[in-house]
């Protein structure tokens, strides 16, 4: 426990600084994966190249399994986004069909710019820009009418079940597993 | 060292090293890794230079501040990166046509660049109206066993394989 105070309080005051370095982790990171490239990305929504799902899939497992271990520990608090079948449905896709038809997501564009591709930099970032824009000068007609739709909140799923964490971290990671293993064995 | 100078890792490894990465930001910042607000702040702020304090006005930057912040930091870090990781393994090019694109769309650099920006238009839209991206949602969210986050993240699929499904074997 003193640990993480140590650590939460070099966190504190040097935020800014530590989003930099995990930062240039993660687009090194991403750019290591391959993610950074349109072809990697639309091959996998074309079902020809799984390196997106291969990466995800490990994340996820690896995240879940140490953010679990260290919330049961008391180390950390999760920060689950609240939402609602009108925010979640809809806006996931409508930004689903935003990253067919550009080929990059948000992380992924700013790893995109690094690798110096200009259709990301020039093309889907003022793109990005834009519809955030128009998303923000429409937000007061929608915050209280169709993203309350459907209203659930900022729940976990053993929340929702009303079970202890690992009742269902563990057969998540054993499913996520097997579906990877599975991948590789079929030669996906 | 030599690993460094790899143009690709097993996704399976990038994947670990992200999910350990996630702990840390977790442990050290208390923040999840996200991406598609600092966007927001940023249009927030190209706005303040044309409309000045006015845009404090819009009810939604009230709540997402234009400012810079601890995740358009992480933003600005992936950009750099990835060019750290790109220059390393020889990989760092100037590319205005994705050869997948090219393959099926020729080399017009305006065709590109008009759907790349559509498709920007579309993905930052609805990075803000679902409140997450890829990498918030898609990796953070999901990772916290967020039921949002799951919804969005197989949204986002069923959006992309019906939008890459559309360009490459209807229009093409």
């Amino acid at each position: 426990m003193e640990k993480k105070t140590a650590f939460a309080k070099a966190g504190e005051k040097a935020p800014l600084i530590w989003g930099l370095g995990f930062g240039i982790l993660f687009g090194f990171l991403l750019h290591k994966g391959g993610v950074t490239k349109y072809d990697v990305i639309v091959g996998q929504l074309l079902l020809i190249d799984h390196t997106v799902l291969k990466v995800m899939l490990s994340a996820i497992v690896t995240g879940m399994l140490g953010i679990y271990l260290m919330k049961t520990l008391g180390w950390v608090k999760l920060s689950p986004k609240s939402g609602s079948l009108g925010i979640n449905v809809i806006g996931g896709l409508i930004f689903g069909v935003g990253f067919g038809v550009l080929g990059y997501c948000p992380g992924t564009i700013a790893g995109a710019i690094g690798n110096g591709y200009l259709d990301a930099l020039v093309g889907g970032l003022p793109g990005i820009w834009i519809g955030a824009g128009l998303f923000a000068a429409i937000y007061h007609k929608v915050r209280d009418g169709i993203l309350k739709k459907g209203h659930f909140g900022d729940i976990t799923f053993p929340g929702l079940f009303k079970v202890n964490d690992w009742v269902v971290v563990i057969p998540t990671a054993t499913i996520i597993v097997l579906i990877l293993v599975w991948m590789e064995r079929s030669g996906l | 060292m030599e690993i460094f100078n790899e143009l690709r890792w097993s996704p399976y490894a990038v994947g670990i090293g992200i999910g350990m990465l996630s702990w840390l930001t977790f442990l050290i910042s208390g923040k999840p890794l996200a991406s598609s607000t600092s966007f927001a702040r940023t249009s927030g702020m190209i706005e303040k230079l044309f409309r000045g304090d006015k845009v404090h006005d819009k009810l939604y930057y009230q709540k997402t501040k234009p400012r810079v912040d601890w995740q358009w930091m992480l933003v600005l870090g992936i950009a750099i990166g990835a060019f750290i990781s790109a220059l390393l393994s020889g990989d760092f090019k100037g590319q205005w046509i994705p050869s997948l694109w090219e393959s099926a769309f020729g080399a017009s650099h305006l065709l590109r660049l008009a759907t790349a920006l559509l498709g920007g238009v579309f993905l930052g839209f609805g990075a803000r109206w679902g409140s997450g991206c890829t990498s918030g949602h898609g990796i953070s969210g999901t990772l916290q066993l967020a039921v949002s986050s799951w919804i969005s993240a197989v949204c986002f699929f069923i959006g992309g394989i019906f939008a890459a499904w559309l360009l490459y074997h209807v229009i093409a």
